[in-house]
């Protein structure tokens, strides 16, 4: 901390004059104070006073004023303080040249020098503002995607089985709002067990998507095999409506307690017929078995997410299939929904497939040979485990997400107790 | 203002001309022209003659030995520019031929511990140059200098020194004031900066920054960006120096602002958070250049400068007011005002001037060097400049340089 010459001096007379105090005493009882001394001495206290107030900023003013010797016609200084104020009265008295109004057309209008720091009187977000922002960024994503991204992109037809219970708006909120998210047109096919209700429908038309929404007779069973085979018969129906209604574009099996995330979207738009993709299953075994072992919890809690999808060989072919294993979870899976256990899901889920809506037309322009006709095979009696059955050859399916190295969605299977109260029936 | 900013805008429409947009690898661009017409990708081969002077290691070699980090700091382009000038084609063996004259010296090699260069022996060593090239070689009395140029990379050029007061002080080197200044300072109406300079842009690392491109369709989410300081602590506690105060009124008005991506942290993911940003504040600190700006035009953020009067690279062949955003120092307060009132059309206008690849070309310092870059852009500005005048030669006996003035200390011989 380097002090300047003059408050050094201060301080030198500050300990002189302790150290002298004794003898000016006995001088000034001699007889009466110089004037000299009388103007030092009030000049030392007011400077003193204005060093105390002002701290080191005094120190540079006065080193300015008199010791510099650069004082140059285009330097000002110009603060923004209240305590500046004595500052400038300093200034305008001593300043060799003063503020020139106008610069020379030589000299820069920008002056070196202090200068004050600007705020402005409620320097905190506009909310006007915010917003003009937004528009702006949304303009400049939509025209990124224009440029890099798919060009032409195709309808996504979304198809949801559900029906109504108690985690139903978690579940269904959850792909309501993701799909509101996707930025591709997108038809909503909702499938309803036990026939459409109201609850559903006013949950639906909140999304302000297009939706199909249509119910099946029968109502959920309570085994998790049987609405398993429900489930898939509730899609088969959805598909008889894109066969009926000739709708145009993807068809993506988006269960309603999935997860589905946005590259998803973007990567089904690069399949030709049938795609696949890796599934995430999210199954694990929850602790509320008390009588696990600790070491059978390490045992399972280390075990990496399992994946369901499609294999590839070194050049990117499909060669087979990851399916769930569930050899490790024996004994331990639910059996009914509302059951504490965890769900596993079937060897190859619905969710991980995606198809051409094309495929299931009644005629189309150009129809692959082995695709087999959604009526026959919707009518056979066993049941349809993945849309593989539609095909009579599954090595033409595509495998997507490089390759099926990207998890694009999560697969879970997650219901309120048995005994939950909620929704009243 | 806004009315200010679009007559000048409309001004500088005129000024240069807008070509067709072009269609490039899937990415629309638009081809770039200045003032000096559609000369970004000109090559200056064929078009100028440059000699370059057999310097003792001592003025380049030695210096950079002894402190290899100059080839790595932003004002390493005065010596990536001599390699280049070594084996470039426009370089001739023959003096009495050449249009131009290059003297390598390195007057911004003498690093602190910290990599800061200290400019207080650069007069000297300039002058002990200039002393040996014109006592060797008949050519630098010929003209006085007229006809050589001078790489001065730091802060403030040839004023050598890095406060700006002190600088402004010192002036332009007596020696150099009839030669061409290339450098990276520039602002309009400053002793620093003299007539017929070219101004370049800071040397930034092209490898290191290839090696943090992101895939271009990642969505651009952040709305404005910047990383660094506000408030220089330890040169200017008191505050209102640094920066004239503009960064520090950035600070204090859009702190809590959450379209304002800005801190003083250095995160690894600068040059990834770049391009996801489509504004990039590029705002003066002691000196009004930055290498801010040369990032900003590689990741196609659209540079915000905030410098008064500044000039900025290359400006005749890039009309940077089509590019960039400039915004008075006092209306940094309103600076949400004004970025959000730009019309979304120039925006994206100012996205695809950024994409040209010859654009992001003329930035750059590569090894080796490449068509287009900036040390073709250099030779290209020399070019512009010839033929020379007829008061560059002069008459035998006229002597116009005064070799005694300036401060004391830089006629001691170093």
């Amino acid at each position: 901390m380097k002090l300047s010459a003059l408050q050094q001096g201060y301080i030198n007379r500050r300990t002189n004059s302790f150290r002298g105090a004794s003898p000016l005493d006995a001088s000034v009882d001699g007889g009466a104070k110089s004037p000299a001394a009388v103007f030092w001495l009030v000049f030392h206290g007011l400077c003193c006073l204005i060093s105390l107030v002002l701290g080191f900023r005094f120190s540079r003013l006065v080193f300015f004023l008199l010791f510099s010797t650069n004082l140059y016609s285009t330097s000002q200084l110009r603060t923004a303080t209240d305590l500046s104020d004595v500052l400038t009265l300093h200034n305008k008295v001593s300043s060799s040249s003063p503020p020139i109004p106008q610069s020379p057309p030589n000299l820069t209008r920008v002056v070196v020098g202090r200068h004050g720091i600007l705020i402005r009187p409620w320097p905190h977000p506009d909310p006007a503002e915010v917003m003009k922002a937004h528009r702006i960024i949304e303009r400049v994503q939509r025209e990124q995607r224009l440029q890099y991204g798919v060009k032409n992109p195709r309808t996504i037809i979304v198809i949801t089985p559900t029906y109504v219970r108690t985690f139903q708006t978690l579940h269904l909120t959850g792909v309501m709002h993701s799909l509101m998210n996707v930025p591709y047109d997108l038809v909503w096919i909702v499938v309803e067990a036990g026939g459409t209700t109201n609850d559903t429908a006013s949950l639906l038309a909140k999304s302000g998507l297009h939706v199909i929404h249509i119910g099946i007779e029968e109502k959920m069973p309570i085994s998790w095999e049987d609405r398993h085979g429900i489930e898939a018969r509730m899609r088969l129906q959805a598909l008889r409506v894109v066969r009926e209604e000739k709708l145009d574009g993807i068809v993506v099996f988006a269960d309603d307690s999935n997860m589905h995330s946005m590259e998803l979207f973007d990567e089904i738009q690069k399949v030709k017929w049938i795609g696949a993709v890796s599934v995430g299953i999210l199954a694990h075994l929850s602790d509320s078995d008390e009588e696990l072992s600790v070491v059978q919890k390490e045992d399972v809690g280390n075990l990496p997410m399992p994946v369901q999808g499609p294999a590839c060989n070194s050049s990117d072919k499909l060669v087979g299939w990851h399916t769930f294993n569930s050899l490790p979870y024996q004994g331990k899976s639910a059996n009914y929904i509302g059951d504490r256990a965890v769900v596993l899901p079937r060897k190859l889920e619905w969710a991980g497939f995606v198809l051409n809506s094309r495929l299931v037309w009644k005629e189309a322009e150009v129809k692959p040979e082995w695709v087999k006709n959604l009526d026959i095979v919707a009518g056979e009696e066993e049941d349809i485990k993945t849309p593989l059955s539609l095909l009579k050859d599954p090595s033409v399916v595509e495998p997507l997400g490089s390759c099926g190295r990207r998890v694009l969605l999560w697969w879970l299977r997650v219901e309120a107790r048995a005994d939950s109260k909620f929704p009243a029936r | 203002m806004k009315g200010g900013t679009f007559v000048g805008f409309l001004y500088f429409a005129l000024a240069s001309r807008i070509g067709a947009v072009e269609l490039g690898r899937g990415q629309p661009t638009e081809r770039i022209s200045g003032s000096a017409g559609d000369v970004l990708e000109d090559d200056p081969v064929g078009r100028l003659k440059v000699f370059v002077y057999e310097l003792p290691s001592k003025y380049n070699k030695k210096i950079l030995q002894k402190d290899p980090r100059c080839l790595t700091h932003m004002f390493a382009a005065e010596i990536f520019m001599h390699r280049f000038l070594l084996s470039s084609p426009v370089r001739t063996l023959n003096p009495e031929e050449a249009d131009w004259f290059y003297t390598p010296v390195y007057t911004t090699c003498d690093l602190t511990p910290n990599g800061l260069p200290l400019p207080f022996k650069s007069p000297r060593m300039m002058r002990s140059a200039i002393q040996l090239i014109s006592s060797n070689w008949p050519y630098w009395n010929r003209t006085e200098g007229a006809n050589h140029f001078f790489i001065v990379p730091h802060d403030f050029g040839a004023c050598f020194h890095y406060q700006e007061e002190k600088a402004i002080e010192r002036g332009i080197l007596h020696l150099l004031q009839r030669a061409t200044l290339v450098q990276t300072f520039g602002q309009k109406n400053h002793v620093c900066l003299k007539d017929g300079s070219i101004t370049i842009p800071p040397y930034a690392p092209p490898q290191k920054m290839q090696a943090h491109l992101i895939p271009p369709d990642t969505p651009r989410s952040i709305f404005v960006y910047f990383r660094g300081l506000f408030y220089d602590v330890g040169n200017d506690p008191e505050g209102g120096y640094y920066a004239r105060g503009a960064r520090a009124s950035v600070w204090e008005n859009f702190k809590d602002n959450p379209l304002f991506d800005i801190s003083t942290e250095h995160p690894t993911t600068y040059y990834e958070d770049m391009q996801r940003a489509i504004f990039c504040l590029c705002p003066l600190g002691w000196a009004p250049w930055s290498p801010r700006l040369v990032e900003a035009v590689i990741f196609g953020c659209i540079p915000v400068i905030i410098a008064d009067d500044i000039v900025l690279p290359f400006a005749d062949a890039i009309p940077w007011e089509e590019i960039g955003v400039y915004v008075d120092e006092k209306d940094v307060p309103k600076l949400d005002n004004i970025l959000t009132s730009i019309p979304p059309e120039v925006i994206l206008r100012k996205q695809r001037l950024l994409a040209n690849p010859s654009m992001k070309q003329a930035m750059l310092f590569p090894q080796p060097a490449q068509s287009g870059d900036a040390f073709h852009q250099i030779l290209n500005g020399l070019a512009r400049k010839l033929p020379h005048d007829k008061n560059v030669h002069l008459k035998p006996g006229e002597k116009i340089l005064n070799w005694t003035t300036g401060p004391v200390g830089d006629l001691k011989p170093w």
